[in-house]
């Protein structure tokens, strides 16, 4: 069975398998994510949250079953094309994945640059979005020098920058205090109110009962499918 | 492509210590095969000038009347290359000897007869006049039966060029050592840039960079790198001959005709540094930047 179907699919899962050595990360994931979906996955440390990410913008290739991204089918896409699926998404990460020798400014321009828009254009864009998440005022600062909750935003700036489809946010709220976490999360319901879809992968469960989007839940690597929080 | 750039010259300011060795190899490498290169264009102009006065002196047997003159000089006349022919008589040859040796003339006073033979003085035109067409005349005059023998300085003719020819030879096996140093020092310092900034190559990735938005900076930076490395190689051997030029008698009286590289060999090297730069950054991304 594969879970809520719908005509507007963005993301489909069919029998995903996969396997670290002998190791089974996730078993045998069918799923359907929407378009405009705001959908948390939820289970413990160790449950195969950030894996099932990982396979969706194909950080890692599945070992066994198929995996299509807004009409890419992943397991058959080329090399070539990987930037291009990428692109697709706006990737906020457990440790925030910032260039630490350059500026928050850089750091989120790096999206347009690589998609090649014009310099005018990131200028203006970049310092709209900084303003957007708040922290305008630390564009010329390096990230090592910044807090948790201002590299969270930043990570945040960088992945919405880029006018993605969807946002894959990997325990997005991890080490932030309740404040910081409450602005991260109304940046993404901001997002998801544009259209975009949203997939968070957290264990918090103040964060997704605040967001009270759909939640599948995972253990052991299998999808449990909705569980009440 | 203004974003490269801006990338690439932003790479080489956050890794000055490393692009300065990398452009300070390469300009070493470039004066190492342009002083050959140097060495070896004046060598064969010397050479070529030198060789503008090689004459072929045909000597006549003994028992040759002088009414057989003019017919011999047509058939040398009728040899491809030859300019001009003049007949020096033995009385000639004995007086422009005795003025030769003005010092020792005594010893050909004593002599009872004039042992020179009659011969002929022979020019060549220009574009005969190296080792191997000189050779080929002589060969073909030697072959007249009123020929006893010709001379025209060939030993130490062939010996400068055998010289020469090692020079050269030593002169391309430095050049090939020389580039590949300077290919596997461009490859190491991209190696080394790229083990750095692995996790800013892992996050363009992961942002949707292209390969072409990650490698491209890298090609221009190693460009970059090569042509500053060919400039101020080339720069320092100016000056350097410009230093040497000016203070050696020889090369300011004209006695030889010593030039600088000429602007398209130059030009050519500089291309070929850059070349090197290139190519130092293909294998290193190759090897060490899959995707």
């Amino acid at each position: 069975m594969i879970e809520g179907k719908d005509k507007s699919s963005i993301i489909q899962m069919f029998h995903v398998h996969k396997y670290y050595g002998s190791k089974k990360a996730l078993v045998d994931i069918s799923l359907n994510i929407s378009k405009n979906d705001f959908l948390f996955i939820s289970g413990p440390s160790g449950a195969g949250k950030s894996t099932l990410l990982k396979l969706i913008y194909l950080g890692e290739p599945v070992s066994e079953g198929q995996v299509l991204v807004d009409g890419m089918n992943l397991s058959r896409i080329s090399r070539k094309r990987i930037p291009l699926l990428r692109r697709k998404f706006g990737i906020i990460f457990q440790d925030y994945k910032l260039i630490s020798t350059k500026t928050v400014f850089d750091n989120v321009a790096l999206v347009l640059e690589a998609s090649g828009k014009k310099r005018k254009f990131i200028e203006k864009k970049v310092r709209s979005v900084l303003r957007t998440v708040g922290i305008e005022q630390r564009i010329n600062a390096l990230p090592p020098s910044l807090s948790g909750g201002e590299q969270q935003r930043v990570a945040v700036a960088r992945a919405v920058v880029g006018v993605p489809k969807i946002i894959l946010a990997d325990e997005p709220t991890g080490s932030l205090d309740s404040d910081s976490a409450d602005i991260i999360l109304n940046l993404l319901k901001g997002f998801h109110t544009q259209g975009g879809t949203v997939i968070v992968a957290t264990h918090d469960k103040e964060l997704i009962r605040k967001a009270g989007g759909r939640i599948l839940y995972l253990k052991q690597g299998r999808l449990l499918g909705p569980t009440p929080i | 492509m203004a974003t490269y750039y801006h990338r690439a010259v932003q790479d080489i300011k956050d890794n000055g210590f490393l692009s300065a060795v990398t452009i300070i190899t390469i300009a070493l490498s470039i004066l190492i095969v342009s002083a050959f290169a140097l060495f070896f264009t004046n060598a064969n102009n010397v050479m070529n000038y030198w060789g503008k006065g090689v004459k072929i002196m045909a000597y006549l047997k003994p028992e040759i009347s002088q009414k057989n003159l003019p017919d011999i000089k047509r058939k040398i006349q009728g040899i491809y290359g030859i300019q001009d022919v003049n007949f020096i008589s033995k009385e000639e040859a004995f007086k422009r000897l005795k003025e030769q040796m003005k010092r020792q003339s005594s010893i050909l006073m004593n002599l009872n007869e004039n042992p020179l033979p009659d011969a002929f003085e022979i020019s060549i035109i220009e574009s005969s006049q190296h080792g191997e067409k000189i050779e080929e005349i002589a060969t073909k005059i030697e072959s007249l039966p009123s020929i006893e023998d010709v001379e025209y300085g060939q030993k130490w003719l062939e010996r400068f060029t055998n010289i020469f020819d090692l020079f050269r030879l030593a002169g391309y096996a430095m050049g090939g050592i020389f580039f590949m140093a300077a290919v596997f020092i461009v490859a190491s310092t991209i190696r080394l840039v790229i083990y750095t900034r692995r996790e800013e190559i892992e996050i363009m990735r992961l942002v949707g960079a292209s390969e072409k938005f990650i490698r491209g900076p890298f090609y221009i930076e190693s460009i970059i790198q090569g042509t500053l490395g060919g400039i101020i190689g080339i720069a320092v051997l100016f000056i350097t001959f410009k230093l040497i030029a000016s203070n050696v008698d020889s090369f300011k009286h004209g006695l030889f005709n010593i030039c600088f590289l000429s602007p398209e060999f130059y030009f050519g090297i500089i291309l070929g540094s850059m070349f090197v730069g290139w190519l130092g950054c293909y294998i290193s991304l190759k090897q060490f930047l899959k995707a």
